[in-house]
């Protein structure tokens, strides 16, 4: 008996040893690629926000680290042309309807809205998912704003007494999404100093 | 025994299917079939992670000892679905955005797990790789039609981002059939799943008792 259980652990222990060298071969012979496709995506997203004429190198080099006003972590990337700051660019999130929506702004130096695409939501087919570029161009609205324009208190959908239109069916995500875009140019406000100084 | 392998194409692809006749594998088959592509996309990958575990447990099925059977088989397809992750992810990288959050999935799906236990750890290697096959490529037709029904019903098109999947070349079979307006959104929401499995299930046990078949009931004994 004590044979057999013994038996049986080095079977199942060389099985996980060969298992392992093999998939620790697979992941070293992918990382760099998929460390490649990663950052390709990420200026693919970045791209859609940030017009590429505002940029003479890659916002992916110009990567700042800041906290929002809730303590977490946002990664910033900054659009540089001829020593000067033209745009920056960041994820924000949104609550929705069917959990969190991810959504990457842009904003250049002056506040107002370059762009802002959504990345990642789980909302109903069919109704919230019309804040897709893909499927709507009611995310086209916010470009050009700014937290002046339109005022600050408007910054809501026309249900909620502002100036965006929900979806019919839909006002949960809509909401969500205009309330993540006014954070997001809050945040810019808050730091618009060390977002747009040029670090020599 | 011979290894009758027209016997065993044959129960993979529609005899025994993993889904129409064993009812395995249903929580990919309800996920993944809002569209026609997203089930062949899903019923594809899990095609490869079945041969490549099929092979490897008749390869060592005299050495794998029955008390740590179980562990082993998880081991080994949860190592063949990640070797797909990474690989996909790193090479097949458009193919990898559109299926990437499904393929973990694939450890979750008892159809692979089955396979080994009924089959692959009792019969030699090339049999056992034909099984994998077949029974990945009847998982993929089943998922495909569902998703298919699902899709005209629900979103009124066939195949849309089919070419995200196999490359620009199969624009040609991205097509709208029906008009947005006449759309039928339960369908690519979780009941239509239900509903139509259970819809494509029937169909099926009455094609086969017209044909004059019993009918399998090859789920009832498998690990489910």
């Amino acid at each position: 008996m004590k044979l057999g259980a013994s038996r049986h652990s080095i079977v199942l222990g060389l099985f996980c040893l060969g298992f392992g060298i093999l998939l620790a071969a697979t992941h070293g012979v992918t990382a760099g690629d998929i460390a490649s496709r990663a950052s390709e995506d990420r200026l693919n997203s970045l791209s859609q926000v940030l017009p590429a004429e505002l940029y003479d190198s890659s916002p992916l080099d110009h990567v700042l680290e800041l906290t929002d006003g809730e303590g977490k972590a946002v990664k910033v990337y900054r659009a540089e042309k001829a020593g000067q700051v033209t745009g920056v660019a960041y994820e924000i999130l949104g609550t929705g309807y069917a959990g969190e929506i991810r959504l990457m702004m842009a904003v250049d130096a002056a506040g107002r809205i370059l762009g802002v695409r959504v990345l990642a939501h789980k909302e109903t087919p069919g109704l919230g998912d019309k804040i897709e570029a893909k499927k709507g161009d009611w995310i086209l609205r916010f470009t050009g704003l700014s937290l002046g324009q339109p005022e600050e208190s408007h910054w809501k959908v026309k249900k909620d007494g502002g100036e965006f239109d929900q979806f019919a069916g839909a006002t949960i995500t809509p909401r969500g999404v205009v309330a993540a875009v006014r954070r997001g140019l809050e945040f810019f406000r808050a730091n618009q100093a060390q977002l747009t100084e040029v670090k020599s | 025994m011979s290894a009758d392998y027209r016997r065993i194409v044959k129960d993979g692809l529609w005899d025994n299917n993993g889904v129409l006749a064993m009812l395995l594998g249903l929580c990919p088959t309800m996920a993944m079939t809002t569209s026609a592509t997203n089930g062949f996309g899903m019923g594809l990958a899990t095609a490869v992670v079945m041969a490549a575990s099929n092979l490897l447990v008749a390869l060592f099925r005299n050495h794998i000892t029955q008390e740590v059977r179980i562990p082993v088989y998880i081991l080994i397809v949860a190592a063949m679905v990640t070797v797909v992750d990474l690989t996909m992810n790193a090479w097949m990288h458009e193919l990898y955005k559109v299926l990437g959050l499904f393929i973990p999935l694939i450890v979750s799906n008892c159809l692979p797990l089955a396979r080994l236990e009924a089959f692959a750890s009792k019969e030699p290697v090339l049999p056992s790789l034909l099984d994998g096959i077949a029974m990945g490529i009847g998982f993929t037709i089943a998922l495909t039609g569902i998703g298919a029904i699902r899709e005209i019903v629900g979103s009124g098109t066939l195949f849309a981002d089919a070419s995200l999947l196999l490359g620009p070349a199969f624009k040609f079979m991205e097509m709208r059939l029906l008009p947005e307006s006449s759309n039928m959104l339960v369908m690519i929401l979780p009941p239509g799943g239900f509903l139509v499995a259970g819809l494509v299930v029937v169909g099926k046990r009455m094609l086969d008792l017209r044909a004059g078949k019993a009918i399998q009931m090859g789920g009832a004994h498998s690990a489910a």
